[in-house]
């Protein structure tokens, strides 16, 4: 083999290595007690939030579609909150698509919602933006 | 020329790309009237039809790109000759499997691919597949590879990965972390975006060396140091994608620190090799040479603006906007339409043994560039709005806001047309030959 063919397969070799220590710490990452679990329920309802594409205009941390507004925090926005999201999801208010979910499945749709509610803030309006360009944002669970 | 493979998965990637607009079309229609179509040509569908059948039109534009120069113009035989038309076929049906997921309302998985999962299965052979031919035929055939071929193995392992990566979520205790699994999702889109850029970059690579006729422009040190740089880049530098969500510190700063650099390279290896050609080459080339011109402009705005909203304080602002939108768009199409265009003018001028006129497609060259910017504009300017809306004004509904870019959107609609109008005009100037060529049996391609 070439020495050329040789360098390089060192560097892909060194990279690699720290890519996979670096995989394997992120998808075993917060196995520490605090961490929110989302409940049954809760998963009944994301699984609700993807079949129907709730994501295609909506965002979670900002991330998603965009034709509609993010919902990271609505479920403890003041005036907001569980009676609201269930009188939205039947609506079809403006651009929304009228949905018909059961009772039930609204409960699992606001129990994903207030669930990843209680994972943090978006928008993260009390961050503090540092003058080197960092941000701090706030989290959730800090004391 | 024995095979046709190729010119079936360009063939299919430029008609990927003409049917994709289209939806983006009917996509942002909803944006001005949001009850008028909604039952009609619904957001939830429309949008992920949208971005599964562009981000096709990369993809199998790239592949067939990939074995044209391999089989064609490097006359390198496969291992096994028999494999690429097995992949085509592989990517067809499942293309067909995943509209009708769609159609029928089998969407059970997440953002961009959205299809029911079972599908990503025939995806990831049909890349496995390729892979094997891939690394089999190339370990054998060439000494001291030039840049693109480590670009395009890696491209192509990456893509493996990462498409797993984006299916953890069907593991039950991933999911149940809600914070890991987001994390996850959003890192592994952003890598498989790096995958198929060490695809598209690739390729733009290869089209330089091509054009001047010189395999130094994929062998110097700048290039590897680009390469190595682009690795990184997709390892690490996803998580620009979420800054704001609260994953651990480090994650964040991590990407902070890498997410800078990748195309300040770029730009200067096409600026070099555009500074480096005589009037002749460039003359010779001319269509192909003015597409990766243009990419290296889109490369230098995006620049500009990736580098500004890497810098969390003003990631803070943007994230959830349609500035971000503006930069997935401006990318792809930008970057990796132009380049790829670019790859079509070099592969169908080598078919048809004669080169394309420029001076026939001018207009339609700079309407092209002109409408997107104008495109990105309106989209900027939305996102600039949106995110105002956001953090600096209270107790304003989001319907109100919305309301404000009535007029903005209207635009955004028109600038859109534009840009169809543009990029069909061009697709048909490659797609005539393209058919006439498939019905020929006996094509003799050009030295
Ligand atoms: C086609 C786009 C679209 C889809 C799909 C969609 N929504 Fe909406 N949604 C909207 C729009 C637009 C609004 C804002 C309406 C307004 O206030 O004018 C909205 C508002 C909401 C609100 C109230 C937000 C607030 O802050 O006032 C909730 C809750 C909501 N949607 C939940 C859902 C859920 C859950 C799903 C999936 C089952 C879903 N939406 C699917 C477009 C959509
Ligand atoms: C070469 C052509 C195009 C490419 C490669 C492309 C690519 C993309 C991509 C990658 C996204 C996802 C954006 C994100 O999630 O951040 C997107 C979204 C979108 N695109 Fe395009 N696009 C193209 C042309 C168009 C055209 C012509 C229109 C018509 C106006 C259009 C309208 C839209 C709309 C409305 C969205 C959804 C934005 C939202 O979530 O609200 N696109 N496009």
């Amino acid at each position: 083999m070439e020495n050329n063919t040789q360098k390089n397969i060192l560097v892909i070799t060194i990279l690699v290595t720290i890519f996979s220590i670096y995989n394997l710490s992120i998808y075993t990452s917060n196995k520490k007690g605090k961490v929110i679990q989302l409940s049954e329920n809760a998963i009944q309802g994301e699984v609700l939030w993807q079949n129907n594409n709730c994501w295609s205009c909506h965002q979670l941390y900002g991330l998603g579609g965009y034709l509609g507004p993010d919902l990271t925090n609505i479920y403890s926005t003041q005036n907001k909150g569980p009676l609201y999201i269930k009188s939205f999801l039947n609506s079809g208010i403006k651009a929304m698509p009228k949905f018909n979910f059961s009772e039930q499945e609204k409960e699992a749709l606001v129990s994903f919602l207030q669930q990843v509610d209680s994972t943090g803030f978006y928008p993260n309006t009390n961050a503090i933006i540092k003058p080197n360009g960092w941000v701090d944002i706030k989290y959730k669970n800090e004391k | 020329m024995k095979n046709k493979t190729p010119i079936l998965f360009i063939t299919a990637a430029l008609s990927a790309l003409l049917l994709g607009m289209f939806f983006g079309l009917f996509a942002s229609l909803q944006y001005i009237f949001p009850d008028f179509l909604k039952e009609i040509i619904p957001f939830t569908k429309m949008r992920p039809f949208h971005t599964t059948t562009v981000i096709s039109w990369i993809i199998l534009a790239a592949t067939g790109s990939i074995y044209f120069f391999i089989t064609e113009v490097e006359k390198i035989a496969f291992r096994f000759p028999k494999l690429p038309k097995i992949h085509f076929i592989i990517f067809m049906f499942t293309g067909v499997g995943i509209y009708l997921s769609y159609i029928f309302d089998k969407m059970e998985g997440r953002e961009y691919l959205a299809y029911t999962p079972i599908l990503t299965i025939p995806i990831l052979i049909g890349w496995v597949l390729f892979g094997i031919n891939y690394f089999k035929t190339i370990r054998k055939k060439v000494k001291n590879w030039p840049v693109y071929y480590w670009m395009w193995g890696t491209g192509i392992v990456f893509m493996i990965y990462h498409l797993c990566e984006a299916h953890l979520w069907l593991i039950p205790s991933f999911r149940e972390t809600f914070i890991k699994d987001i994390t996850v999702q959003w890192k592994s889109y952003g890598s498989f975006v790096g995958s198929w850029n060490m695809l598209v970059y690739g390729i733009a690579i290869y089209l330089m060396s091509k054009v001047k006729n010189n395999i130094n422009v994929a062998r110097g040190k700048t290039t590897f140091f680009f390469y190595f740089l682009g690795l990184t880049n997709l390892m690490f530098g996803w998580a620009h994608h979420t800054y704001i969500i609260p994953t651990q510190i480090w994650i964040r700063y991590l990407a902070y620190g890498v997410s800078m650099t990748e195309w300040v390279v770029l730009f200067h290896i096409i600026y070099t090799w555009k500074k480096s050609l005589s009037p002749k080459i460039i003359e010779d080339n001319r269509v192909v040479y003015q597409f990766l011109v243009a990419a290296d402009f889109w490369v230098f705005l995006n620049i500009i603006l990736a580098l500004l909203f890497s810098i969390p304080a003003i990631n803070f602002f943007t994230h959830g906007t349609h500035i971000t939108v503006a930069h997935s768009m401006g990318t792809t199409i930008g970057i990796n339409t132009s380049i790829l265009l670019a790859a079509m003018f070099f592969i169908v001028s080598k078919l048809k043994n004669e080169a394309f006129m420029f001076r026939k497609l001018k207009i339609t060259y700079y309407a092209y560039n002109g409408f997107l910017l104008l495109f990105l504009c309106t989209l900027l300017y939305a996102g600039v709005i949106r995110g105002n809306w956001m953090y600096f004004t209270k107790d304003i509904p989001f319907s109100e806001m919305q309301n404000s870019l009535y007029y903005t959107y209207i635009a955004f609609f028109i600038f859109g047309i534009g840009l169809v109008w543009s990029i069909l005009k061009i697709a048909i100037v490659l797609l005539k030959p393209l058919i006439k060529l498939f019905f020929n049996t006996s094509i003799k391609i050009s030295e």
